[in-house]
């Protein structure tokens, strides 16, 4: 790895070097290194790029990474990585994708996550994404991530984009069996002249399921945010979808909030809020010896926490 | 240490503050009057929130009156507001080590919580959010107030949603603060017990100064005010 390579891997998941265990690294449209643990497989795809990962049933206190760099201008991918989550596990999984664009050529990942978390198993996925880089060429990054949670399965997925990324259609679908509980928390800044749209749907089919969906992002310059929730209860089921933005200059910013009830035991809501920077934050900083700049990034920053 | 030349301040012909002048070097000084008389007002125009439509502001000599908040602030005047501000993701230990312009170690910034009355542990990592009481969140606008250690401190109703329990310990609170800083206290309040601990009253009535003095001139008379309100209430 040279140093822009190390410096992505640091961005996107706090690692120096190669981590321990299992993990799976993908460098500039390959394969870089992966390992497998004793309890979490990682097997490459035959019949297209990515890998699929097996954790055996019962694991606990282990965690997977799989990050992907970019570092060559022009770069464009497509990765499926499969997750199979046995029953009874308790694990965490960092991936993340950084892209490096020195160069005039677009460099764009798309990756297509499955997850298939077993009856009784809690995940936590943390996905964060980074661009640098001072070439002209975009850097493009677009996540899918499909999740199926069995029964009484529970997962927290955080996913984070705070800088350097132009335009990404960032996609989530879920389904829920019986007891099944999902919680994602989404950050996110765009700046310049950048697009970002999120979109998930989650379907509550199971008796007792319950999602949690909540989305903060700050929106400067003249970029662009889209965020749509759809929200579908299809049983006794619990769902809550709250969106919360900060515009700032002359960005732009749609928040499209959708609870959909099927069944009468549904309680669902959702919450959609837009706005600047209060201004009495800002004073109340600036009485702390803040200037506006300093008190800004303070708020930002709690913010996006 | 602060002196008020001749500030007046309106909103469209609507007179707020009319030719206030004022020094303040005591140790305590309050500032009371009825309801819309002006106070908060006045504190903020002190604080460089709202400018003063016309007059003069001087701190340890020198003119501020065109100053910002942040320059001010640097200059060692602190303010904690009536209605403290709630934010998101922003943490106590964030606010307190903010105002005390270095980062602070855990144990330091749970010591100042601990001095106005708050279990440190249970607040220091919170954010400083709706979750909080409007009574918690004074305390911790108190806090900040301490770990900025200026040499001029204006409260605006510091008293306000703090229970009955707490009145005592605010006062030491003030007590202490004087003897760390040994600068001013600027008080905006009602309250008999905190006037009773001030050098100086200043009682604004419509925007003007309409009594200034040491406590033992003034509160007396405050209270007969008030007695006799009550008074003549009951006569009719």
């Amino acid at each position: 790895m040279d140093s822009i390579q190390k410096n992505l891997l640091e961005q996107i998941s706090g690692l120096h070097e190669v981590p321990q265990g299992a993990y799976s690294l993908r460098i500039n449209g390959s394969l870089y290194g992966k390992n497998s643990s004793e309890n979490i497989e990682i097997v490459k795809k035959e019949d297209k790029p990515g890998i699929d990962i097996y954790v055996k049933a019962g694991t606990k206190k282990e965690s997977v990474h799989i990050p992907v760099l970019l570092s060559e201008s022009g770069l464009k991918e497509l990765v499926y990585n499969d997750f199979h989550i046995g029953e009874d596990c308790d694990i965490t999984i960092v991936a993340g994708c950084g892209i490096h664009n020195g160069g005039d050529e677009a460099s764009e990942h798309s990756g297509v996550h499955s997850f298939f978390v077993g009856k009784n198993a809690r995940l936590k996925y943390v996905e964060k994404h980074y661009g640098s880089g001072e070439g002209k060429g975009k850097r493009l990054m677009n996540p899918t991530t499909v999740i199926e949670l069995e029964e009484n399965a529970y997962m927290e997925m955080e996913t984070a984009q705070i800088k350097g990324v132009d335009d990404t259609l960032r996609e989530t679908r879920a389904k829920l069996a019986d007891g099944a509980t999902l919680i994602v928390g989404e950050k996110l800044m765009t700046h310049g002249e950048q697009y970002a749209e999120t979109r998930f749907t989650v379907d509550l089919d199971g008796e007792n399921s319950g999602a949690h969906v909540v989305s903060r992002s700050v929106a400067k310059d003249s970029s662009r945010q889209i965020f749509v929730s759809r929200v579908n209860g299809n049983n006794v089921c619990s769902g809550h979808t709250e969106c919360d933005a900060i515009i700032m200059d002359s960005a732009s910013v749609s928040a499209v909030p959708e609870i959909k009830a099927n069944h009468t035991d549904a309680q669902l809501i959702h919450e959609a809020a837009i706005g600047k920077i209060a201004g009495e934050q800002l004073i109340k900083l600036m009485t702390l010896g803040l200037d506006e700049k300093q008190a800004e990034e303070e708020i930002i920053n709690g913010f996006l926490r | 240490m602060l002196k008020l030349e001749n500030i007046c301040y309106s909103i469209d012909d609507n007179e707020i503050l009319k030719n206030i002048s004022l020094e303040i070097d005591e140790r305590f000084v309050a500032i009371t009057g009825p309801n819309g008389s002006g106070k908060s007002t006045l504190a903020k125009i002190i604080a460089g929130i709202i400018p003063a439509t016309s007059g003069k502001i001087y701190f340890d000599g020198e003119d501020i009156t065109d100053l910002s908040i942040t320059e001010r602030a640097n200059k060692g005047i602190s303010f904690a507001f009536q209605q403290p501000v709630r934010f998101k993701g922003i943490t106590v230990k964030d606010l307190i080590s903010l105002a005390s312009g270095k980062k602070l170690s855990v144990t330091d910034a749970c010591a100042y919580l601990s001095e106005v009355g708050l279990c440190a542990r249970d607040y220091i990592n919170r954010e400083v959010n709706a979750s909080l009481s409007g009574g918690e969140l004074k305390r911790i606008e108190i806090a900040m107030i301490n770990a900025r250690g200026t040499r001029l401190s204006v409260f605006d109703e510091p008293e306000a949603g703090i229970d009955l329990w707490s009145f005592q310990n605010l006062i030491k609170v003030f007590e202490k603060m004087y003897e760390r800083n040994k600068g001013s206290i600027l008080i905006i309040s009602h309250q008999e017990r905190i006037l009773d601990i001030a050098d100086k009253i200043v009682v604004l009535k419509a925007g003007e100064i309409a009594q200034i003095g040491s406590k033992d001139e003034i509160l007396p008379s405050l209270l007969c005010a008030e007695a006799g309100c009550r008074f003549t209430k009951g006569d009719e």
